[in-house]
């Protein structure tokens, strides 16, 4: 990383190499929030509604071929009907033919929670409703619950990262920069809190609230459990970074020559930091995500019949769904592709981060 | 011994910290075990009042602490008021499954993760370090409650595999062998779930201490001197490796706890987890304190552990013979 005489032109460009990665990578990431936030427009269906005689179905298929070998330019599906004698199995009913339409108009819905618009982005005429990716034990649209239960689950994550962070930055930087006893202090707390396995820790501050809980409040509950749970890291981490800030030469030289303290916070100290913040925070929303996952899917975080990745989960707790249902495991699959995305990210910001300090 | 004799201090000093947050925890929790008794018009105030008062609940936040000491002290561990009896019997039991579980897996996952790391070191940059270096990414990427799930799918379909439990109904009237061929067939899903969570994290520890060591001269000096290349990658830079890796082996231990956790509630197997979870949906207060503390028993026995072995590998942290 450090070869001798590399001149600095060098560490620059590989930094801009790693930034450039990294805004590439967020813009990824924006799309996936993005996609989350208009679940109202991308989402042909609604989360919440049931559709009792159509529970487990399978993602409808789209077809190009037609009934007699044509082919259509346009993709249609089947309606669906149940095979007599059985409850989960279905079949096409080949008669009837319904193209899938870009921007159809359907019930008015709120998007983003900003304006109500009655258009989605597809749709059909097709009786049967349009399940992209199946349905759940209630018959209710999985696409749609696993767009609705991303802004549960992916904000979750960011918001507690942002709020963990935030606590962390204060009081790492008061420990780094101040020292002393406040030092003292906090980094025993800090301690304290790291002494824990992570998810005991989780459970045992879970505890301290109320067992059932509206799904809003339970939101920026475990928004709060988490930013509670997870100062600890991110507080040592940035106290060592500031520690090591304050004691460069430019820095005593800068008291020296009679700068204020917040000056030295806002003009030196703070862009150490914030490299390692934003590294620290790209690892962090992963790990919260989860968290929030993991709650729900236990039953002590987001209830039903708001959707949330861990809550649509544990559906999976019962065998023959387990076995039966492979489009149930959709919401655990979804992470993958998001976990992906933040480490990565968190590896481009790290190598921005150390390219410029050699 | 001076030096473990502080980290052992240190160790109780924490565990003392420990037990005080979560009963601040516990005491913010609003209601207790016997709140869902107020709905049964059968039961009187007065009755729930002497219940409460029989179990200490009624008492101050000090108090309550003191009692639990106290039962600490007789080896009790507190009372739990669901299971009505003393914690300490039931947490050993299922801390004593959750080693089962997690102290193979960290066994197993190290012994794996050397060779992968040191054979990806070696190759740095070439195409088996890239092919490593995506797998262990990808599996990164995977939520631990996922690969739970997974194994258990495979354990419902091919039937091989019992689906959660740790042994089978009937289990002791079987002989001696068959008892070891049920446990691990019971263990073998869930030991390898663990060791897929904590794999990825490990083989890329050994890789970047390794690729460090070998950028060092004394290697170069090593190979000049015609050290075939074998015994210099697991002799001599695992040797200089050591030293990161050892205190990996403390930290591995926190993750691997909470993946435990996961795995054993998903795969019902009786350890700690699932004892934690049901505590905390009753609200019973000594049982998940108990659940908590004996969590981070394991955590800080892992990290003395790895003290201990830093100890004995590394001449330059036994001070006074530096």
């Amino acid at each position: 990383m450090n070869p001798a005489g590399t001149p600095y032109r060098a560490f620059q460009s590989e930094g801009r190499l790693a930034g450039s990665r990294a805004g590439r990578i967020l813009t990824l990431l924006a799309l996936v929030y993005l996609a989350v936030v208009a679940a109202g427009f991308v989402a042909p269906g609604d989360p919440i509604t049931q559709h009792r005689e159509l529970v487990f179905a399978p993602p409808t298929r789209l077809h190009l071929i037609g009934p007699s070998g044509e082919l259509h330019w346009r993709p249609f599906v089947y309606p669906l009907v149940l095979r007599p004698d059985t409850f989960d199995t279905y079949e096409e009913d080949r008669s009837r033919m319904y193209p899938v339409r870009l921007f159809v108009r359907g019930a008015p819905v709120r998007v983003a929670g900003l304006f109500t618009w009655d258009r989605r982005l597809v749709g059909t005429d097709s009786p049967t409703p349009l399940f992209l990716l199946g349905s759940d034990q209630y018959g209710r649209d999985l696409f749609a619950r696993l767009l609705y239960g991303g802004q549960i689950s992916l904000f979750a994550g960011l918001l507690g990262a942002a709020l963990s962070l935030g606590v962390g930055v204060l009081l790492g930087g008061i420990a780094g920069f101040y020292g002393g006893w406040l030092d003292e202090i906090i980094m025993r707390a800090a301690e304290l809190f790291l002494a824990l396995p992570w998810l005991y820790l989780l459970f045992a501050v879970r505890m301290s609230l109320p067992l059932q809980i509206a799904p809003a409040q339970a939101f920026l509950l475990i928004v709060m459990v988490v930013g509670v749970v997870g100062w600890a890291r991110p507080a040592r981490l940035i106290r060592g970074a500031v520690l090591s800030a304050r004691v460069r030469d430019y820095v005593l030289a800068a008291r020296g020559a009679g700068a204020s303290d917040p000056y030295l916070l806002r003009r030196h100290v703070l862009p150490q930091v914030v490299g390692i913040a934003a590294t620290q925070a790209a690892l962090l929303v992963p790990q919260y995500v989860l968290a929030e996952v993991t709650l729900s899917f236990f039953g002590l975080g987001v209830g039903e019949p708001v959707p949330s990745w861990g809550n649509m989960l544990s559906g999976l707790n019962r065998y023959h769904v387990l076995a039966s249902y492979w489009w149930m495991f959709l919401p655990g699959i979804a992470l993958i592709p998001v976990f992906l995305l933040y480490y990565a990210l968190a590896d481009a910001l790290h190598q921005r981060a150390t390219a410029f300090t050699p | 011994m001076r030096y473990l004799g502080r980290r052992l201090g240190h160790a109780v000093l924490l565990l003392a910290g420990v037990s005080i947050l979560s009963f601040l925890f516990a005491e913010l929790a609003p209601g207790d075990v016997f709140d869902e008794m107020r709905l049964d018009p059968r039961i009187s105030e007065a009755t729930l009042r002497a219940v409460r008062e029989r179990y200490g609940l009624d008492q101050s936040l000090p108090q309550k602490y003191l009692r639990w000491l106290q039962s600490v002290g007789r080896g009790e561990l507190g009372f739990s008021v669901v299971h009505n009896g003393p914690v300490g019997p039931l947490l050993w039991r299922r801390a004593r499954n959750t080693l089962l579980l997690t102290v193979p897996a960290t066994a197993l996952a190290w012994l794996i993760a050397i060779p992968l790391g040191i054979w990806a070191a070696a190759r740095k940059g070439q195409w088996p370090d890239r092919a490593g270096a995506a797998a262990t990414t990808t599996l990164l990427s995977v939520p631990d409650i996922l690969l739970a799930l997974v194994c258990l799918l495979i354990a419902v379909r091919t039937g091989y595999f019992p689906t959660g439990g740790m042994v089978s109904l009937g289990f002791d009237e079987l002989g001696a062998w068959d008892k070891v061929k049920d446990v691990v067939s019971h263990f073998f899903l869930p030991v390898t779930a663990l060791l897929l969570v904590t794999l990825p994290v490990l083989v890329r520890h050994v890789r970047a201490s390794l690729i460090e060591v070998l950028q060092a001269p004394f290697i170069q000096a090593a190979r000049a001197l015609g050290i075939p290349e074998h015994r210099l990658l697991f002799r001599d830079a695992l040797r200089a490796a050591a030293n990161p890796l050892i205190s990996l082996l403390g930290l591995s231990i926190a993750a691997l706890l909470s993946a435990s956790l996961v795995i054993e509630t998903v795969m019902s197997w009786p350890g700690l987890g699932p004892l934690l979870l049901e505590a905390v949906v009753a609200r019973d207060l000594h049982l998940v304190v108990g659940a908590v503390t004996c969590s981070t028993l394991f955590l800080i026995g892992g990290s003395l552990l790895a003290d201990a072995l830093l100890f004995a590998a590394d001449p330059r942290i036994r001070p006074g013979r530096a």
